[in-house]
């Protein structure tokens, strides 16, 4: 598994553990009633299992599994995956930021980031989504 | 395929299609979402995709050892046990209205929160050591 899929799934992993218990929490104050700020973490619950968990783990596992190219740069331009990973990373932190900041156009910025890295993964993986020749 | 993943991914499926059912359920005329709504939610991303993830990530990532390629496999059937429990716990408490079958609904609640968190923290524990370059 090359460094930018063991960076990238570490991450979603570490997105996952977050927020899987920022909804165990907002689960429990439906039950109980006892921890309604549990409920300014439903923002970031949702940002973090969409984006930090389940699209990230997704593309760090096709950076690594997807056909490799023939030459010196068998999973493509890495220095694009790479950006395409810190950008969706910035976009996520600045997301889950975003409530506690006045900037009104902090929410934007962090969904620009993120299409941005996503893009950029588009790009830096295409060449690699082809047949492979027996 | 191991067995736990096929029953990971399988079972990831009929939560799938008893997801898509409910949304068709609650687009019917004169149907309230009531609780049901974040169930529906939850049916899709985490029983369905987070499951699938689950299952195909424990088959794929790189082997724990050579003894032991999926490390302890009694853990990997708790996070099986653990999140599907707990995804039929929240689907028979979270739709009742919050003063109905007091206190079980709330006791039941928790237990599903805890579940549904305790199976993606084991899944984090199992994963993390397998994500590596060889």
């Amino acid at each position: 598994m090359p460094l930018l899929s063991r960076w990238a799934v570490r991450l979603a992993l570490i997105a996952l553990g977050v927020g899987s218990t920022l909804g165990a929490l907002i689960l429990i104050q439906k039950g109980l009633g006892t921890l309604p700020w549990a409920w300014s973490g439903l923002g970031a619950h949702v940002e973090l299992m969409l984006i930090g968990w389940m699209t990230q783990f997704a593309l760090g596992i096709a950076y690594w599994i997807l056909p490799r190219l023939p030459g010196m740069a068998p999973r493509g331009n890495p220095i694009l995956a790479g950006l395409a990973f810190i950008l969706l990373n910035l976009g996520l932190l600045l997301a889950l930021l975003a409530p506690f900041r006045p900037w009104p156009w902090g929410l934007v910025l962090a969904r620009l980031l993120e299409v941005l890295g996503l893009l950029l993964f588009g790009l830096a993986i295409w060449p690699r989504i082809r047949a492979l020749k027996p | 395929m191991p067995t736990i993943t096929r029953w990971l991914v399988k079972t990831s499926l009929v939560m799938l299609v008893a997801g898509l059912a409910l949304g068709v359920y609650l687009h019917l005329p004169g149907i309230s979402s009531g609780g049901l709504f974040p169930l529906y939610l939850h049916l899709l991303t985490f029983g369905w995709l987070t499951q699938l993830i689950i299952g195909i990530a424990l088959w794929m990532l790189p082997k724990y050892t050579l003894e032991r390629p999926r490390g302890d496999e009694r853990l990997n059937w708790l996070i099986y046990l653990c999140l599907n429990l707990g995804l039929v716990m929240r689907a028979l408490f979270e739709p009742l209205p919050p003063t109905a079958l007091s206190p079980w609904r709330g006791v039941g609640l928790v237990a599903a929160a805890v579940l549904q968190w305790l199976a993606a923290l084991l899944f984090i524990r199992q994963a993390w050591p397998r994500v590596k370059g060889r």
